[in-house]
């Protein structure tokens, strides 16, 4: 007994100046920095590095493991369309030195078919032949063609699988994490995540919707190009206390 | 003398109020029985805090839901259009009202309408909550066409409606909130969830090979690229409940969601029916052009019209569709067939 009581002592006079602060996430979108909101949806207003001008109709993507230091969110759903989504708080995050990262996506070890109800509830699942599990994005509009007529894309991001042979799927994880840094937290503070929808279709891969345009989830080497332009789509910008 | 007339009045009356309290009586809570695959699969149904489900509430409903003297001339009941042997539908293109009026739109089947998260009702979204909805039809010249003044009168006139009312909602007052109330409560008891693909999942039966071959066809996106708006198996709804412009027109004689929100880029939007009992609720679409199932895998396969408000989600728009073989329209209609619930259709608790 007298050594658990010396035990809360010493906790005690070692916490006492650190209030644990809040952390919120707000995820905004972007044209190589002209705004985008849903009030921008269905317009052709956006031109791609390859120059094919895009009207975006949906656009909604998940974000998993998202991490402020030890603090976790196992995945949220981000809607630009509905306007859901657009922030995310960690409440009671410990004051000081701590890092913050998330996954575009699910990791295979957390990308498990069926078990997110919420998910379930919005269609946001990958068929089972393309592996299961879920999408990590859906951005569908359309595009001008070569003979400026409209045409519809679906620019869906999920694991990437080969269906050679349908009864051995080989897969790989295209997932990827994006981190931020470390940020010194010393009050609450809102840090906004900005996705660049134009590197969607740039860095690496020049993209070019006339040739890659729909049935994307079941084309491996499009899933891994997918995920090559993503890693350069998220940046931290402002942040607010 | 003054001061004990003042008691006594007071006790009276608080013996009044006693008396009065002795005689709310107290709804029973109703259990809603959610199938196994939408508990495991979906969140929970939408069940409004100020419309909470009781045994009295859904019976109430019920009474209402088949009774005609909700319409003007008591020869039309809710039922009267939304028949328990087509899920909830009729077998009409449109519906005729009380006066043979004929509106433009098909009747649309009920069922699992607690798990429609958004509460967005009708082909155009137009009504938010199951009991708003339930109101519209009552009065609607070419539905019901009654007055609700006078269908209160004639439920408070009733020998048996007042006493229901009072025990479902604690008050004998009836009004149309009252009544819509009661209707949504029944209305979320309509629940269909034991098909043969959903025994299927539940590991209680198997497919044919055709039914499994048309399954792949659904889920394929390469194919009929179904999944994205009609559910899965990891979607039971078969639906996701939000609105689209499926390729029907070129030109839109009814902008559907579009006339409600506004917004041009909403024009020839309508919601997502549920493929689920679909053998039963023909004809499709929501102007019931489709008489078949075999006219409506057709439509996707290579009648798809182009228009500026097209789903992105819509393949080949140029071809006229997804161009499926005749062995894949068959197989794909059988496994939409494999959706039917005949438990649903048949269940004398809907009756």
């Amino acid at each position: 007994m007298a050594v658990l009581f010396s035990s809360c002592d010493e906790k005690k006079e070692c916490c006492v100046n650190f209030e644990p602060v809040s952390v919120t996430f707000k995820f905004t979108q972007n044209w190589d920095g002209v705004p985008v909101t849903s009030a921008d949806f269905n317009d052709f207003k956006f031109t791609t590095q390859n120059g094919e001008t895009v009207s975006i109709e949906k656009l909604r993507y998940v974000l998993s493991n998202i991490s402020v230091g030890s603090s976790v969110k196992n995945y949220h759903l981000i809607n630009i369309g509905e306007n859901t989504g657009a922030q995310l708080t960690f409440e009671e995050v410990s004051q000081g030195s701590n890092f913050l990262k998330f996954t575009f996506g699910f990791t295979d070890a957390n990308n498990i078919d069926g078990v997110y109800q919420d998910l379930n509830s919005v269609s946001f699942n990958v068929p089972g032949m393309l592996g299961g599990g879920y999408h990590y994005m859906q951005f569908d509009g359309k595009y001008k063609d070569t003979n400026n007529a409209d045409a519809n894309f679906n620019y869906h991001a999920i694991r990437a699988v080969d269906r050679t042979d349908p009864a051995n799927l080989i897969f790989q994880d295209t997932s990827f994490e994006v981190d931020l840094g470390t940020f010194d937290l010393k009050s609450d503070i809102t840090i906004e995540i900005k996705m660049n929808i134009a590197e969607w279709f740039k860095n690496p891969n020049s993209w070019n919707l006339n040739e890659l345009n729909t049935i994307l989830m079941p084309n491996f080497e499009a899933q891994k190009m997918i995920s090559d332009n993503g890693k350069n789509v998220f940046s931290f910008g402002a942040i607010t206390e | 003398m003054f001061k004990k007339y003042l008691f006594l009045l007071g006790f009276f009356l608080l013996m009044h109020c006693a008396s009065e309290e002795e005689e709310i009586y107290t709804p029973i809570p109703y259990n809603l029985e959610i199938p196994e695959l939408f508990a495991d699969k979906l969140i929970a149904p939408v069940i409004p805090t100020n419309n909470p489900l009781t045994e009295e509430g859904v019976a109430l409903g019920k009474k209402l839901f088949f009774d005609k003297i909700l319409s003007g001339d008591e020869t039309q009941s809710c039922a009267s259009c939304h028949s328990p042997k087509n899920a909830f539908t009729d077998e009409q293109q449109f519906s005729d009202g009380i006066d043979g009026k004929q509106g433009f739109r098909n009747a649309m089947p009920l069922f699992n309408l607690a798990w429609n998260f958004d509460e967005l009702f009708n082909w155009d979204g137009k009504e938010f909550s199951l009991e708003k909805q339930a109101f519209e039809p009552v009065s609607n010249p070419i539905e019901m066409h009654a007055n609700w003044k006078n269908v209160e009168q004639k439920l408070q006139n009733h020998p048996e409606y007042p006493t229901l009312f009072l025990q479902a909602f604690g008050y004998s007052e009836i009004d149309s909130v009252a009544v819509t109330k009661a209707i949504a409560q029944f209305e979320r008891t309509l629940i269909s969830g034991n098909s043969k693909f959903d025994q299927y999942l539940k590991g209680e039966t198997s497919l044919t090979p055709q039914e499994q071959n048309g399954f792949d066809v659904f889920m394929d996106e390469a194919k009929g690229d179904c999944f994205h708006c009609h559910g899965s198996n990891n979607n039971p709804l078969w639906t996701d409940n939000q609105f689209h412009n499926n390729g029907l027109d070129a030109n839109f004689s009814d902008a559907g969601l579009g006339a409600i929100t506004g917004d041009p880029a909403d024009d020839g939007k309508f919601k997502s029916p549920s493929i689920r009992n679909i053998a039963f609720t023909a004809p499709y679409m929501h102007d019931g052009r489709f008489k078949t199932l075999d006219e409506v895998i057709n439509h996707y396969s290579e009648g798809l019209q182009f228009s500026s408000t097209i789903d992105p989600l819509m393949k080949k728009v140029s071809q006229g569709g997804v161009q499926l073989s005749e062995k894949d329209k068959a197989d794909l209609k059988a496994f939409l067939l494999s959706l039917s619930d005949f438990d649903f259709i048949s269940n004398p608790a809907f009756k």
